[in-house]
């Protein structure tokens, strides 16, 4: 999308404005003009055009502010943009499931501003060529900022390294393989290796293929009980024990994906004591869903890494309140009746999370587990500090990425309003609290609602 | 109490007196398959439609047996492989043949769940005849009925079911069947072939026949399919039928009334001895005969519905 095109000039008055890149949790104005944040503090805002008093105060600038849109955003929250750094726009290649279009005004509706898209597209985002065509699309269609991942290994085939300086020249923010694991230590030492090499990131999706095999849910009771086979915890564990070894071993930047197991968040724990570069994500199906609503047989709620037990969700919660765990992001994956509407052995991997993840999150906050400020950071300052992009914070001269949080309003998520071109939401009328009302991007309203 | 439900998909669903009431049921068409003229017209005009997406013959031959004894008319779609490699899903081969208006589906399926998934698709009553491995509840009725009548009760037996507990839908729907009896089930094999917290539902757990077997009244033996030692689960069908196959000599120390029953297909000379399978305590093909009416009162009380 074209930065600041389309930008309005305008106030958001007495706002709560949360930032935790500054530790800020104050009520605020914040002007906006030209596509930046020109002004932020207590009545800073001019008054409102025709107000009483302005002509006698006559200051000339403020005069001329005081043509600004002006929004009262009393009882609201004023947030950096939400950043959400995994999500599958599927574009190129299945434009039925999801377009960088759809996917981005879905992500606007949810308040995000930035998203980090997976690479295993058709083609695989493995060069630059791919990388290109998706921030160019998002350039000319998007809703909000796309940071493109490139792959770790070429066609995603574990084989050999993809060509990440390219990658990094064109735009690429991290590689991953994500959606399918590196089962080679060795490709994976030596993608932390090169990726450092070009200040890449590695996100690695932690999966011993060998220990999922076949399975189709957590490894337990509840597997057992409906004759599917398990993924045990331990195919998780594994490499995220392994990945932490090798993040030491080549002092590379690792960020591990969708952590899902009590076991993986004491490693995770226990490596950040030791000082590893490692950060780590959850996502909000992961502290919301636990894997006995598998009973229905209900593809919707298939996905890789599986729904674990309430214990794993509890460890998972606790791994977030102590900083353990990063960033939330969504895992946004859409995929039509094509793929779900079927048997649940036969149904593809994953849920849609973009227009979801806000009141998901902010039932944290209601639940007393994390402050404002702590969880606004798992989408804003956190996922920007890992990813090295210039967002997630709100400071005078700097893009105009926000969001407008309504975190009172009480709804039933409605998946037939959803943006997202795909239906397969696990979270389909749970009552919530919390909504994004408006989301700017560079100044540009994306998002009222 | 009688059976109202619109499908028969799991023994875990199911109330003690459910169970009670379809077995009972089933002693009253025991007398019909003795007969010289073995039909009655209790389900004439009705219409029952046999989708098997995988291959069976006992359990599709038993079905088809049972309708066409109560005098409906039956139907069989069989598929070797699985709707998705036909082309078609399940779902509209399910939605086609409903628009023939037939009154029962009998499924059986290679993915755990599919029959749960298309009955709550259809209005027709859905039998489950076998769903991957999760149940295979008319294979458990039938079981328990040939129990009943060796034992004379359900309650207060201690059951043994040895073998390939892991993939199979027979041990897990009697597990569920004879733990609400009020009969102690133990599944008995390695490790590799024993479900993850398989306690969860009732069972216990004992990795040796030899500890298992003197004070079992009935040893469920499960057929062992040979592709197995090629998962990483058996080192050798010689080295499996060392340990686990039962055969006379593992039987020395077993209760003289003890009962044998296999659900088929049989593994002769891998989990169970010929001597075993045809000797005195044996009523394997006892259970294939209870099979037939088993059925007839399963399709008989949701055809009737």
């Amino acid at each position: 999308m074209e930065a600041h095109k389309n930008s309005v000039n305008l106030v958001l008055r007495k706002g709560r404005v949360i930032d935790p890149a500054q530790g800020l949790d104050a009520i605020m104005d914040v002007v906006i003009e030209k596509g930046t944040i020109v002004e932020m503090g207590p009545g800073v805002g001019p008054p409102p055009a025709g107000a009483a008093g302005e002509a006698a105060k006559g200051a000339a600038g403020r005069s001329e502010r005081s043509r600004f849109k002006q929004i009262d955003a009393s009882g609201k929250w004023i947030v950096p943009g939400l950043i959400d750094m995994h999500v599958h726009l599927r574009e190129p290649g299945e434009e039925y499931k999801e377009t960088i279009a759809s996917g981005t005004l879905a992500a606007a509706a949810g308040g995000f501003t930035s998203v980090a898209c997976m690479p295993n597209t058709h083609p695989v985002n493995d060069c630059a060529a791919v990388t290109q065509f998706i921030i160019e699309k998002a350039r000319e269609e998007g809703f909000c900022r796309v940071f493109p991942v490139g792959a770790i290994s070429q066609g995603l085939e574990g084989k050999n390294i993809s060509e990440y300086g390219d990658l990094r020249a064109a735009g690429a923010v991290a590689v991953s393989d994500d959606g399918r694991p590196v089962m080679s230590s060795l490709l994976m030492r030596r993608a932390l290796e090169y990726a450092g090499t070009f200040g890449l990131l590695v996100i690695s999706h932690c999966e011993d293929l060998e220990l999922s095999g076949q399975g189709a849910m957590n490894e337990g009771a509840v597997c057992t009980k409906l004759g599917l086979r398990g993924i045990p915890r331990a195919a998780e564990e594994i490499m995220v024990a392994r990945d932490i070894v090798l993040a030491e071993l080549t002092g590379s930047r690792l960020h591990l994906a969708h952590i899902s197991t009590a076991g993986s968040v004491a490693l995770i724990r226990e490596a950040k004591k030791r000082g590893v570069p490692v950060t780590a994500e959850t996502a909000p199906h992961y502290f919301t869903l636990d894997e006995e609503l598998i009973f229905s047989y209900d593809p919707v709620y298939k996905v890789n890494p599986p729904l674990r037990r309430l214990e794993d969700i509890e460890a998972v919660k606790a791994g977030l309140r102590d900083g353990t765990i990063d960033v939330i992001a969504s895992d946004h994956a859409p995929h039509s009746a094509v793929e779900k509407d079927i048997e649940f052995e036969y149904a593809a991997n994953g849920v849609i999370g973009l227009e979801s993840s806000l009141p998901l999150i902010l039932r944290l906050v209601n639940e007393g587990l994390l402050s404002p400020l702590e969880a606004v950071s798992k989408v804003t300052s956190n996922p920007a500090r890992i990813l090295q992009i210039p967002f997630g914070t709100l400071g005078k001269g700097m893009a105009a990425d926000l969001s407008l949080i309504d975190p009172e309003v009480k709804y039933g998520i409605d998946v037939s309003r959803f943006k997202s071109k795909s239906r397969n939401c696990p979270f389909a009328g749970m009552q919530v609290q919390g909504k994004a009302l408006m989301t700017f991007v560079g100044g540009r309203v994306v998002h009222t609602g | 109490m009688g059976f109202n439900r619109k499908d028969l998909l799991a023994i875990r669903d199911l109330e003690v007196a459910e169970i009670e009431f379809i077995l009972d049921s089933s002693q009253s068409f025991k007398e019909i398959n003795a007969r010289s003229i073995k039909k009655v017209p209790t389900l004439r005009g009705k219409t029952i439609i046999h989708l098997f997406y995988e291959p069976s013959t006992r359990t599709r031959t038993s079905f088809d047996i049972a309708a066409k004894r109560l005098s409906a008319d039956t139907y069989s779609v069989t598929s070797s492989t699985s709707s998705m490699v036909k082309g078609e899903t399940a779902l509209d081969t399910l939605k086609n043949l409903e628009a023939m208006k037939p009154d029962v589906f009998v499924i059986r399926h290679s993915a755990s769940g599919a029959p749960q998934m298309l009955a709550g698709r259809t209005t027709a009553s859905v039998i489950n005849a076998g769903d991957g491995m999760h149940e295979h509840p008319s294979q458990a009725l039938l079981d328990m009925l040939t129990i009943l009548d060796n034992k004379k009760r359900l309650d207060g037996l201690n059951v043994v079911i040895v073998g390939d507990v892991f993939h199979s839908r027979v041990a897990r729907s009697n597990i569920w069947g004879l733990t609400k009896m009020g009969s102690k089930v133990v599944v008995c094999g390695p490790a590799t072939l024993i479900p993850p917290d398989i306690e969860s539902m009732g069972a216990e757990v004992s990795n040796r026949p030899e500890h298992c077997i003197p004070d079992a009244d009935v040893i469920m033996v499960l057929r062992l399919q040979k592709e197995r030692q090629q998962q990483m689960l058996l080192p050798s069908l010689r080295e499996y039928s060392t340990w686990y196959c039962i055969n006379a000599d593992r039987l020395k120390k077993a209760r003289k009334d003890v009962l044998i029953m296999h659900p088929g297909p049989m593994n002769r000379g891998v989990e169970i001895s010929p001597e075993v399978a045809d000797g005195p305590y044996s009523v394997i093909l006892d259970q294939v005969s209870n099979g037939v009416a088993v059925r007839m009162a399963l399709l008989f009380l949701l055809a009737q519905r």
